[in-house]
């Protein structure tokens, strides 16, 4: 008994020297702002950016000749909505932005789920496709206009062509991730091809169409303000690179302002969109 | 042994092509199973019990032979046995009961008669509460519940289960192998079962095949003439622990070796 005590003792004494040799350390703790903090600051910053421009540019720190500022922007914006084609070119580059990505991802997630149906076809399709992915597609934008004209159609053609492979990529990785045991369970339950298509195959590439969906708004919205600068007649796009052309650049930033808002407003519409098709998967 | 079998493999062989030749994964296999049985296969890994429930399964055309099912020659059709496979396979998006009445759906089953159908029995086998969850949210065991329920409920004379209770620890496996015995006397079906474990094959059936590999074959069949329900403590007994033995020593040997003495 005494010896274990002894060593006991021994064993304590160690400690407490490591102990005094190191200094206690503390977990880092970050302590999170209330939501209404937050936001002040996050206003704030915008306020401060906005503030700032406009004494630059009073002051002639920034010229405003080519940045423009606050107060002449807020006057063209209001110019713009109350006495130009706000609406027209919005609801153009909207309407081409929107018919591209819903036709783009839509036909791109139906090729991809359509290779499940033979191996055959999708090994003769495959270099096609990465062919035409590791394209830059926009170099043929001017071809596009060309055929299409200047109207919305070859401005929806640019953004399916900007969507749709990425669509059919993605879901044709879908399709190859199946796992073989699914399909035997169907199969073995005595299942018909389309019944495994319908109720297997295409619920479970559905997680793979969603985490596409984000992508392509931004891709389609880059191919409708493309088409838009190389020629058009309507459209946000237009409205950027005629205003840059002929030195209004607060007519720029504002035609900004509203693309970035439309933007926003997409993929609001298009996160809704992935909770509603989300909460049918449950992955 | 009077009645007619319920399945029979009759010569059943499988070869498959390698870039080295031909690769015999079975040798002719002849079984006949009465109906109401539980049998087990058991045997080491490789020696072709998956690929002989591909084939009763009609998932796998044999190169040789014939499986018949009630006299009729269901040779590479589907849709004839219930399948479990060793994964549960429950739809992640579909909810327990969904993913219960999965066979009955695909057989065109309307979806409220095959729900209906469906209700008492997930209540009954212990999946009550569970119906309207998703298979996320269930353990282990409770998933393996649902997949063999769907398979019960797929309402073929004939199961097949292929290791169901592999994944599990050992005190769930316990308990849904009673849990499956409550299943089974209550339902009646021609059960065929393929296990690693030679305590849960004895427990379970009326029969073991004992399978060798290389190419893949029964060299033995043990009957397990131990009265039913059977307790937890038969496996205690003298009968249980000389059937074991006599399996354990049938595994040890080659495989080879023990054919050409048989």
């Amino acid at each position: 008994m005494a010896v274990q005590d002894s060593r006991l003792d021994d064993i304590g004494g160690l400690q407490g020297a490591a102990a005094s040799a190191k200094p206690a350390r503390r977990l880092p703790v970050q302590k999170d702002w209330p939501a209404w903090a937050t936001i002040t600051a996050q206003i704030g910053v915008l306020v401060g950016i906005i503030g700032l421009w406009e004494i630059a540019a009073r002051l002639g720190w920034l010229d405003a000749f080519f940045w423009s500022q606050p107060s002449a922007i807020w006057r063209t914006l209001v110019i713009f909505f109350t006495e130009g084609d706000a609406w027209t070119d919005i609801s153009f580059t909207f309407r081409s932005t929107i018919l591209g990505f819903i036709i783009g991802t839509t036909a791109g997630s139906l090729i991809g789920l359509s290779f499940w149906w033979s191996r055959n076809y999708a090994a003769v399709a495959q270099p096609y496709i990465i062919c035409f992915e590791s394209m830059p597609k926009l170099a043929l934008a001017p071809l596009i206009i060309l055929v299409f004209g200047l109207g919305l159609t070859s401005k929806v053609v640019i953004a399916i062509a900007l969507t749709i492979v990425v669509s059919t990529l993605t879901t044709f990785a879908g399709v190859k991730a199946l796992d073989p045991d699914g399909e035997k369970l169907f199969y073995s339950l005595g299942a018909t091809r389309w019944q495994v298509f319908r109720k297997l195959v295409v619920p479970s590439c559905l997680p793979w169409i969603i985490s596409v969906l984000r992508v392509n708004i931004g891709l389609a919205l880059t191919g409708a303000i493309v088409g838009e600068f190389i020629s058009s007649q309507h459209g946000l796009g237009r409205t950027i690179f005629y205003a840059g052309s002929t030195y209004e650049i607060s007519l720029v930033w504002v035609a900004v302002f509203v693309l970035s808002t439309l933007a926003v407003i997409m993929y609001a519409a298009v996160s809704w969109l992935e909770g509603v098709l989300r909460k049918g998967t449950r992955q | 042994m009077a009645s007619a079998p319920k399945l029979v493999i009759d010569h059943v062989s499988m070869a498959f092509k390698t870039p080295g030749g031909t690769f015999q994964a079975l040798a002719p296999i002849t079984l006949a199973i009465p109906p109401g049985r539980f049998v087990s296969l058991i045997g080491p890994s490789g020696c072709g019990k998956s690929t002989i429930f591909n084939i009763i399964a009609g998932l796998l055309e044999p190169t040789g032979g014939r499986v018949l099912i009630d006299g009729v020659d269901a040779t590479g059709t589907i849709g004839r046995v219930g399948y479990m496979l060793q994964k549960d396979l429950l739809l992640p998006w579909r909810t327990v009961l969904d993913n219960v009445i999965l066979g009955m759906e695909i057989q065109g089953v309307p979806l409220a008669e095959a729900r209906a159908r469906a209700l008492p029995l997930l209540q009954r086998y212990g999946l009550s509460g569970f119906e309207y969850l998703y298979p996320n949210a269930l353990s282990g065991g409770m998933r393996q519940r649902a997949a063999l329920l769907r398979t019960l409920l797929f309402d073929t004379d004939v199961i097949l289960l292929d290791e169901p209770f592999g994944a599990l620890d050992a005190q769930t496996k316990l308990q849904m192998q009673e849990w499956l015995m409550a299943l089974w006397s209550d339902f009646r079906k021609t059960v065929v079962f393929v296990t690693h474990d030679v305590e849960e094959a004895i427990y379970l059936s009326d029969e073991l095949y004992v399978m060798g590999t290389r190419p893949g074959c029964i060299i033995d069949t043990v009957p397990v003439d131990l009265p039913r329900p059977r307790l937890r403590t038969t496996a205690l007994t003298p009968e249980f622990v000389a059937i074991k033995e006599r399996c354990l020593m049938l595994l040890s040997t080659p495989a080879a070796s023990a054919q050409k003495a048989a």
